[in-house]
């Protein structure tokens, strides 16, 4: 990812120059920042912990997306509700039949990532604006499931209680530990989301975003390569809704709901789409702005006649859309564009400009 | 000396649009090994033709086999498979790749990796890019494209772009290749450029040729034969030579000058 070479350095095989890690002191510059966020319980607090699992969950989620939106081009307002998916799967398979984390999560992900073909199907007919109102038909339909159907099972509007992850006698019942199952899962989702991007599936993708009729006549197959997308979408999707469910140790048709697939999309575009970097960038960037607005809230409200936790709720969605709002008139490609930019400039000095 | 084997027939073909008539029973064969030129006024019918042989288009009539194979019968993602590649008139790359990118997305049917291989990518699917790389750096150099390599092709200028195209179809490796105007929007320079490479695509790789073109001159040149349409009709068909003397096509040529008059 973090690929800073001076200019003059070039790769002397086609194995080197296709690698996305280059040289020896990246793979360290690496191995510290991984070890650093590992060891984050031992010099941050907890509140500060609990913030890095919201981020690297949101993070696996904006992946997903990124591999559909980004790469794909396909528009989706329906990630939050293939975590719904993924969270409710995880959640019945460890409570009934009491399995390991280590295997409901990968078949929940496996669940939503079906899910997730059968609400691609329309992409297949519609198109941008159109296909964003059919994506959303999940975010109506999924959540509308879990409240009415099987009541036995889902437990309606309430919800069901979600078991505490237990893996080789560990007990993950606290941020702190469960941050070793986020940053752990993260960085796998991570080699996986950059691996499509760089290999023969994600050249697919982005001729069938570039140039989908072009594709088709050099026998890329753009219906093959959409549902395909839209199925590890929602895989990345089921993979962040089950961390997410078995932290909060509930989940009901509301823990992820419309306004966080809006949320996602934020994040994509606010970290810059089509990028392995934008998921990481985005998410923290929006995770850090609705934490400043719960720190920010009720300062405000203090000011402001209102009720003051009136104040808190509205100033979340006020900040994050003005964020928005300025990334979209100012930073278009997102924030993994500005460092692109600043790595060519550091490359080319001292001549860049 | 033996006829070549006939790779391309087309046979009859029929397409509308509405109540345009965008090619009324056009027939013509193309030969192994030879540059067939396809020529004729603005809206004569050439890119439909062109879209018809990748089967973009479906004729309402006829038949065009390659190599004994009914192409209006095969699924357009099939096409490239056989061997039939082609370029745009308007351009279409995908342009948010790089030149390289663009080659090796060209290579996607010559290659197996699927969606487990391309996430763990680890062993085969970065040994089979590894392979493929090698074929599309041969083509980067062939068109001398080093220098835009990893150059985005959104940023290239009109003539390179054009030159990406070529690159990408040469990609694909395949037995005929279709072109549709590959030098327009170009200069005298750049044209030179592009029927140099052309010329030596077809001789290297031992290419058939079907090549669109407006420029009279270089068409005269390079093509061993001709075929003229105009308003969807086929008007003529023969050597260089006999196409210039032909009334008709002085005519059709005449008729349009008059049109833009
Ligand atoms: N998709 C389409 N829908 C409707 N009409 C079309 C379509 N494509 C082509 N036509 C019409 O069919 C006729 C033939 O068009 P075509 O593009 O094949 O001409 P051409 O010979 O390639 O012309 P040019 O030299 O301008 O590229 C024209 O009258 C054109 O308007
Ligand atoms: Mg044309």
């Amino acid at each position: 990812m973090t690929v800073l070479r001076p200019a003059g350095e070039f790769d002397e095989s086609y194995a080197t120059d296709m690698a996305t890690i280059r040289r020896g002191w990246q793979w360290i510059a690496l191995f510290g920042l991984i070890a650093g966020v590992y060891l984050l319980p031992f010099y941050a607090s907890q509140s500060t912990v609990a913030l890095v699992n919201r981020i690297a969950i949101s993070i696996i989620a904006v992946q997903g997306l990124n591999l559909l939106t980004g790469y794909t081009g396909q528009i989706s307002l329906g990630q939050a509700a293939f975590m719904t998916v993924g969270g409710y799967i995880s959640a019945l398979l460890a409570i009934h039949f009491g399995w390991s984390f280590l295997i409901t999560l990968p078949v929940a992900a496996l669940g939503a990532g079906v899910i997730g073909l059968f609400f691609g199907l329309p992409s297949l007919r519609v198109k941008g604006f159109y296909l964003a109102m059919s994506t959303l038909a999940a975010q109506f339909i999924i959540p509308w499931f879990t409240r009415n159907a099987f009541p036995e099972l889902l437990n309606g509007a309430q919800g069901v209680n979600v078991p505490v992850p237990v893996i080789f006698g560990i007990e993950f019942n606290t941020p702190q530990k469960y941050l070793y199952l986020t940053i752990t899962f993260l960085i796998i989702t991570t080699i996986l989301a950059s691996n499509a991007a760089r290999s023969r599936m994600g050249r697919a993708f982005v001729a069938v975003r570039d140039n989908d009729v072009a594709a088709e006549l050099m026998g890329i197959s753009p219906f093959k390569y959409k549902l395909q997308a839209f199925f590890l979408a929602a895989v990345f999707a089921g993979v962040a809704g089950a961390l997410s469910a078995h932290h909060l140790r509930h989940i009901n048709s509301e823990s992820f709901n419309l306004n966080d697939s809006v949320l996602l999309l934020g994040m994509l575009i606010l970290g810059g789409m089509g990028t392995n970097l934008g998921p990481f960038l985005g998410a923290a960037a929006v995770e850090l702005i609705i934490e400043f607005a719960t720190i920010a809230g009720p300062i405000v409200s203090a000011w402001i006649p209102s009720n003051s936790a009136g104040g808190v709720q509205a100033l979340r969605p006020l900040l994050f859309g003005l964020a928005l709002m300025l990334f979209l008139i100012f930073e278009p490609k997102g924030l993994a564009h500005r460092w692109q930019l600043i790595k060519a400039a550091w490359r080319l000095r001292p001549f860049a400009r | 000396m033996t006829e070549p084997p006939i790779l391309l027939s087309v046979q009859d073909v029929t397409l509308h649009f509405g109540r345009v008539q965008a090619l009324s029973r056009v027939s013509f064969d193309v030969k192994e090994g030879e540059i067939l030129a396809i020529i004729g006024p603005n809206g004569a019918g050439k890119t439909s033709m062109l879209n018809c042989i990748s089967h973009f288009y479906t004729p309402s009539q006829g038949h065009i086999y390659f190599q004994g194979r009914d192409l209006t019968k095969t699924k357009p993602t099939q096409i490239p498979r056989l061997g039939v590649a082609r370029t745009f008139q308007n351009l279409a790359l995908y342009s948010g790749l790089s030149t390289l990118d663009n080659l090796m997305a060209a290579r996607h049917i010559h290659m197996k990796t699927g969606m487990l291989g391309s996430l763990i990518y680890w062993g085969f699917g970065h040994r089979e890019d590894l392979r493929h790389r090698e074929v599309v750096e041969e083509i980067i150099e062939f068109l001398e494209m080093e220098s835009i390599r990893k150059t985005v092709v959104g940023a290239l200028p009109h003539g390179l772009r054009k030159r990406v195209e070529l690159g990408r179809a040469l990609a694909l490796e395949p037995k005929l290749l279709l072109l549709d105007e590959p030098m327009t929007g170009m200069n005298q320079e750049e044209k030179e450029d592009m029927a140099r490479f052309i010329l030596d695509a077809h001789e290297l790789r031992r290419l058939t040729l079907v090549l669109i073109e407006h420029d009279m001159g270089l068409v005269m040149d390079i093509a061993d034969r001709v075929v003229v349409l105009d308003f969807g009709l086929k008007i003529a068909e023969g050597t260089p030579d006999e196409i210039r003397n032909n009334p008709d096509v002085i005519k059709a040529y005449l008729g349009q000058e008059h049109r833009h008059l």
